[in-house]
């Protein structure tokens, strides 16, 4: 695992911008050994997560691809800060983290923004949850519209966009009160292939853009490896770690790198360690 | 634009139509003015009532009214209080559901007795009928907020108070129009059977006094009028959400 690390620090090259040396070496979050049960009413307490470790790099692309019910968004949200671990220590910049911090920008597969408010209003919404000067942030919120290509969209409600704009829009709305993390809970799963990729792509170049460390939830092994430095197998029941692969494609990425050996090495890799993973807990 | 005026159009060509229908059917087959009165006899009859009319259509507007309003007043709370608190919920669901299952009709002596004879008991009359659908439809829709904007929310350690404003309280006004929607139309039968029960004055006291005196037209007269005041009340309604929820569009009203 430690080994896994330090091969990303010295692969890893990222366009144009080069990061400070040690910004590339500190961890930004760090979960030790985190276990969460779950109560449930018919069968007692669930492990949903069993000895979860995870070190995550500053500016990281991490994924982690699962079958559904390994648990991947409960790993989403305790590093989030919303739902506490059971048992385990959460790290955020070498802190225990112990409430929400506004340093997380989240976005789910749903948009779910607020049918009542304009774009621009949704996109402004964390900044009145967090009690901070809205005046201040209108004009960070129209620039990044129009970085995600919603410019002019800003005053229509959302429920007139597209499935696709309207996820353009949540992206928006993690961003605008600029966050050290992403944390993305299979964010494109909803949407169709052709947009799917559009968006990855335009992921990328905001990540690359504005330097987020982002932990990225799908169960499409594709998405994982083209986005990622990273990719962290999790397999059901207790949901655990099985596979931790470091990416070591060029920055930055296109879409016919799809087609390359070293891609497709890549994703059977992966595969292998969820099906491998699946034969072992049929036995 | 032009086509729905149109369709308006239609609707009330239709109603003429009809109005003429029955007119000749009166006159040619003979039909009993007590049985069923013609339309040019209802209009003859109602405008003899037409003096009167204002104090009585006045009373019951405000049984609708005061009973509307105070039907919100005490359900909203209590539909707050429900989602925001199991104990809560537990003791108010019970006695709610008893209050529902008792035909407010049957509860009316009941009510006359305790608050009095006139205005108030038609308001709380009215108000018993008309307070559940809002209970129970704005408690479902303040309790279906989105669970990942509900994750969200909690990753900026809002307080509840804020989230209630900015999230649950918006996200449950169509579901609270909705309801309103069919409050109105049940605090229009309240008001109505409270001025059946105990009242000199309404429209339906005049329905009351006119089928006393078999004046079977004056009744169709008062029925129109009320149906009238019954759709005015409902548009009310109608009106106050399309400025209240401007992004919510419901399909199309009845």
């Amino acid at each position: 695992m430690r080994q896994t690390v330090s091969q990303i620090g010295t692969h890893r090259s990222r366009g144009e911008y080069i990061q400070p040396v040690q910004d590339m070496w500190s961890s930004i979050v760090k979960l030790n050994a985190v276990t969460k049960d779950y109560a449930t009413r018919s069968s007692g307490a669930v492990t949903a997560l069993k000895d979860i470790s995870i070190d995550i790099k500053d500016g990281e692309f991490v994924s982690i691809v699962g079958p559904s019910g390994c648990g991947k968004s409960t790993v989403l949200k305790i590093v989030g800060g919303i739902i506490p671990p059971t048992r385990g220590k959460v790290l955020f910049k070498e802190r225990p983290l112990i409430k929400p911090t506004s340093e997380m920008g989240m976005v789910f597969q749903k948009a779910v923004l607020l049918p009542w408010r304009s774009v621009l209003e949704n996109v402004l919404f964390p900044i009145e949850m967090l009690g901070l000067r809205v005046a201040d942030y209108e004009e960070k919120a129209r620039s990044l519209l129009k970085l995600v290509g919603l410019g002019g969209f800003e005053n229509v409600y959302p429920q007139e966009l597209s499935g696709g704009m309207q996820q353009r829009a949540s992206i928006c709305r993690a961003l605008v009160y600029d966050p050290a993390m992403l944390l993305m809970d299979e964010p494109f799963g909803a949407l169709d292939a052709l947009t799917r990729e559009e968006l990855a792509i335009e992921l990328l170049r905001i990540w690359d853009e504005r330097k987020k460390t982002v932990v990225f939830v799908t169960h499409s092994i594709t998405e994982a490896v083209f986005l990622s430095d990273r990719v962290i197998v999790m397999t059901p029941r207790p949901g655990r770690i099985v596979l931790d692969l470091p990416i070591d494609l060029p920055r930055p990425r296109t879409v016919d790198m799809e087609f390359s050996q070293q891609f497709k090495l890549y994703s059977e890799q992966v595969r292998e360690g969820i099906y491998s993973s699946k034969k072992e807990t049929a036995q | 634009m032009i086509s729905r005026i149109g369709d308006k159009l239609q609707g009330l060509a239709f109603i003429l139509v009809g109005l003429v229908a029955w007119e000749v059917l009166c006159r040619v087959a003979n039909i009993p003015v007590w049985l069923l009165p013609s339309p040019t006899r209802i209009w003859q009859e109602t405008m003899v009532l037409a003096p009167v009319l204002p104090r009585h259509l006045l009373a019951t507007l405000i049984g609708i009214v005061g009973g509307f309003a105070l039907a919100v007043l005490v359900a909203l709370p209590l539909a707050i209080a429900i989602v925001y608190s199991p104990i809560m919920r537990r003791i108010i669901y019970p006695p709610l559901l008893m209050l529902q299952s008792v035909p407010k009709v049957a509860l009316a002596p009941l009510l006359l007795i305790w608050v009095g004879y006139g205005m108030s008991s038609n308001i709380v009359i009215a108000a018993t009928t008309a307070f559940f659908p809002i209970i129970i439809t704005t408690a479902s829709g303040l309790q279906s907020v989105d669970n990942d904007l509900l994750d969200l929310t909690r990753s900026f350690g809002s307080k509840a108070l804020k989230v209630f404003w900015k999230v649950r309280f918006p996200w449950a006004m169509p579901y609270f129009f909705s309801s309103l929607k069919v409050a109105v139309t049940f605090a229009v039968i309240g008001a109505v059977v409270a001025e059946f029960i105990g009242s000199d004055r309404g429209l339906g006291y005049l329905i009351l006094t006119s089928s006393g005196t078999m004046n079977t037209a004056a009744m169709f007269g008062v029925l129109v009028i009320l149906s009238i005041v019954g759709m005015a009340c409902f548009y009310a309604v109608v009106f106050a959400e399309r400025v209240l929820c401007p992004w919510y569009t419901p399909a199309e009203l009845a």
